[in-house]
């Protein structure tokens, strides 16, 4: 894109923003703060995941918090058994756990993708409302699973004790840590923007708004859909891992609805559809979570007059309101 | 396992059925005729529960309590159809849930600050408290009979107010044609209060009457709401007949599945093991069941919209 419409200004501008805030933190011996920010960064990858899905698909998912947590819990059992120096499993063959953050996102990515494979496959039988109150109801068997699963700590989760390596970094600096977080949001943003300008992407917005036209050239909107669904979930349970290497902690709560609807939130409040929607939306939850949070116990209160605010009368989210293109896609 | 067990535990299914019902009914009223997808039923049923503790510690009275939760939450009901969930009738679905989820923060917070973080308790009256025995020698709780019994009541009258009543000739041409009965001279926004207030009246009456054998705090509502979900997806959702049963279906899939589950593990596996297998399986088997019959149906039971 040659010229520069205020959304990419905007969009750059956030990604400098991004970059600054940390090293402003690091230079200042501000370590919490780059903790928020690294927290931030990870929940706008999930945003980024569900935008695919919600934004690209118009797949109203109420339980991509089911990746998110597989996510976590891929990280969280790998590291536990590193950690006791038990194998994970040793028939018909061993398998060891592991403490290295490239082999556990890969694997927090392929189960998070399988589950999702699984539950589309069911889930997008249906549409509408149906495939919102199926979505949730597969979250929340997942996460009465994880509470009813005593082996990796039940209702109460389980720690790890020392954040995972990666080669060459020292992990537990949060500056570096947050370095690795940033560059794979950046990663993901770029792959997102490729995907949405793709003869797939182009496909699946088509798919969104005619499902019919789509059809009658010939291209499955069961399959797009499909797919959008399984990267979409792919991406979430990679952030989940990440999460969890942010708390070294690993609890059902990651599963619960309550976390679906949280990362729904980061979409809408920054602008369903927009490359940038997820982050600018994780940002403000995050500010305001920090902000509020220290004013009132009661914060939430806030955060829904908020919500309820933007969906009544904002309706292209924060960046819809800045850049003043009302809707995202036509 | 011995028959009178397996009794009971039916009987518990049941009566998790029919609360679940009163709570699906007012769901799939409010989908089925506005076209509405509602999170925030769930905070009408802790709001209702809410209200029943609160004036049953008031005056002791377990009656004025059920009727200040049915007033209650009705009339928050009517307030937030009026505010807010009218303006969303036009908007997508997405913008449904989201508000609705806003909403469930208001409420929820709200419920925190007026009456804080410890739960509340509700006491079942003394002429419900205790066993009665029924045939077969088996013992079970007054209350939870009184549950079943009120449950079946209210579906009753439901089917009756849809079928019988004006009101229920208006809601079943809402359903099919809106702007139909509108030009016909029905007052449609009016309409669409009213039952907003009907479906949040028995949320909140469901509140108080499950809030009796548990404990009353914020954050009741959503796992019952997602049972609700469960159901109306399983029943067809906007019919009433496929919530009640489905509600029944679930209420007895889940009380059935946590005991019959673990004991059939036992037979091939060692005890600690069974225990533990069966009680995972057993919390998800509801979600199986959905998963089963939107694999055979993916309207539910008895639904006619996609």
């Amino acid at each position: 894109m040659i010229t520069m419409t205020r959304e990419t200004l905007f969009n750059l501008a956030m990604m400098a923003a991004l970059i600054l805030f940390p090293l402003w933190a690091w230079l200042a011996d501000e370590p919490f703060m780059i903790t928020l920010a690294t927290k931030a960064v990870i929940l706008a990858l999930a945003g980024v995941g569900l935008n695919i899905a919600l934004g690209l698909g118009g797949l109203v998912s109420l339980g991509h918090a089911a990746f998110f947590g597989i996510g976590g819990y891929a990280m969280g059992i790998l590291a536990s058994h590193a950690q006791n120096y038990t194998p994970l499993i040793e028939t018909p063959f061993l398998i060891e756990g592991t403490k290295s953050m490239p082999v556990i996102w890969l694997v927090a990515v392929i189960c998070s993708g399988l589950a999702a494979l699984a539950i589309g496959a069911l889930s997008l039988r249906t549409s509408g409302v149906y495939f919102i109150m199926i979505t949730l109801a597969f979250g929340q068997m997942l996460f009465f699973f994880t509470i009813s699963w005593p082996a990796y700590g039940g209702e109460d989760g389980l720690s790890i004790y020392v954040r995972n390596g990666f080669p060459g970094l020292n992990t537990l600096d949060p500056i570096q840590f947050y370095g690795i977080c940033f560059a794979l949001l950046a990663l993901v943003l770029f792959f997102a923007a490729r995907l949405a300008r793709s003869p797939f992407g182009l496909a699946l917005n088509a798919a969104r708004q005619t499902a019919e036209r789509v059809e009658t050239v010939g291209i499955s909107p069961y399959k797009l859909r499909l797919t959008a669904f399984v990267v979409s979930g792919m991406i979430t349970g990679l952030a989940g891992a990440l999460f969890a290497d942010l708390n070294r902690f690993i609890s059902p709560t990651m599963f619960s609805w309550q976390t679906s609807g949280e990362i729904m939130i980061f979409v809408i409040i920054g602008g369903v559809a927009r490359l940038f929607g997820p982050v600018v939306g994780a940002v403000i939850f995050i500010a305001l979570e920090h902000l509020l949070g220290g004013l009132s116990d009661y914060w939430h209160i806030y955060l829904g007059v908020l919500l309820l605010l933007i969906v009544l009368f904002a309706r292209g989210g924060v960046i819809g309101t800045l850049t003043g293109r009302e809707v995202a896609h036509d | 396992m011995s028959m009178i067990l397996l009794a009971e535990q039916v009987l518990n299914g049941l009566q998790l059925g029919v609360m679940l019902f009163v709570m699906a009914a007012g769901l799939t009223l409010v989908f089925g005729v506005m076209g509405l997808i509602n999170l925030a039923h769930g905070s009408l049923f802790m709001i209702g529960a809410f209200a029943a503790a609160a004036v049953a510690g008031a005056t002791g009275s377990f009656l004025l309590a059920l009727a200040a939760a049915l007033a209650a939450s009705a009339a928050v009901g009517a307030l937030v159809e009026v505010v807010v969930i009218r303006r969303l009738y036009n908007r997508d679905h997405l913008d449904q849930v989201l508000a609705t989820f806003a909403l469930i923060l208001i409420f929820s917070e709200g419920t925190r600050w007026l009456f804080g973080s410890f739960p509340l308790f509700l006491n079942i009256p003394p002429y419900l408290a205790g066993p009665v025995s029924l045939p077969g020698g088996i013992e079970y709780p007054m209350y939870r009979l009184t549950l079943i019994a009120v449950g079946l009541l209210i579906a009753l009258g439901l089917f009756l107010l849809i079928s019988r009543t004006r009101l229920g000739i208006q809601i079943r041409a809402g359903e099919n044609d809106r702007e139909m009965i509108a030009a016909l001279g029905v007052d449609i926004s009016r309409l669409y209060t009213i039952v907003f207030a009907i479906g949040a009246g028995l949320a909140g009456l469901a509140g108080a009457l499950v809030g009796a054998i548990q404990s009353v705090q914020v954050g009741m509502g959503e796992p019952v709401l997602i049972l609700a979900f469960v159901v109306i997806v399983i029943g067809g959702i906007g019919s009433i007949k496929g919530a009640l049963i489905a509600a029944l279906l679930v209420g007895l899939t889940d009380t059935l599945g946590g005991v019959l589950l673990p004991a059939l593990f036992k037979q091939f596996m060692e005890a600690s093991a069974a225990t533990s297998v069966g009680s995972s399986l057993a919390s998800m088997a509801i979600y199986i069941l959905m998963a089963v019959v939107l694999i055979w149906r993916p309207t539910g039971l008895f639904g006619a919209r996609g």
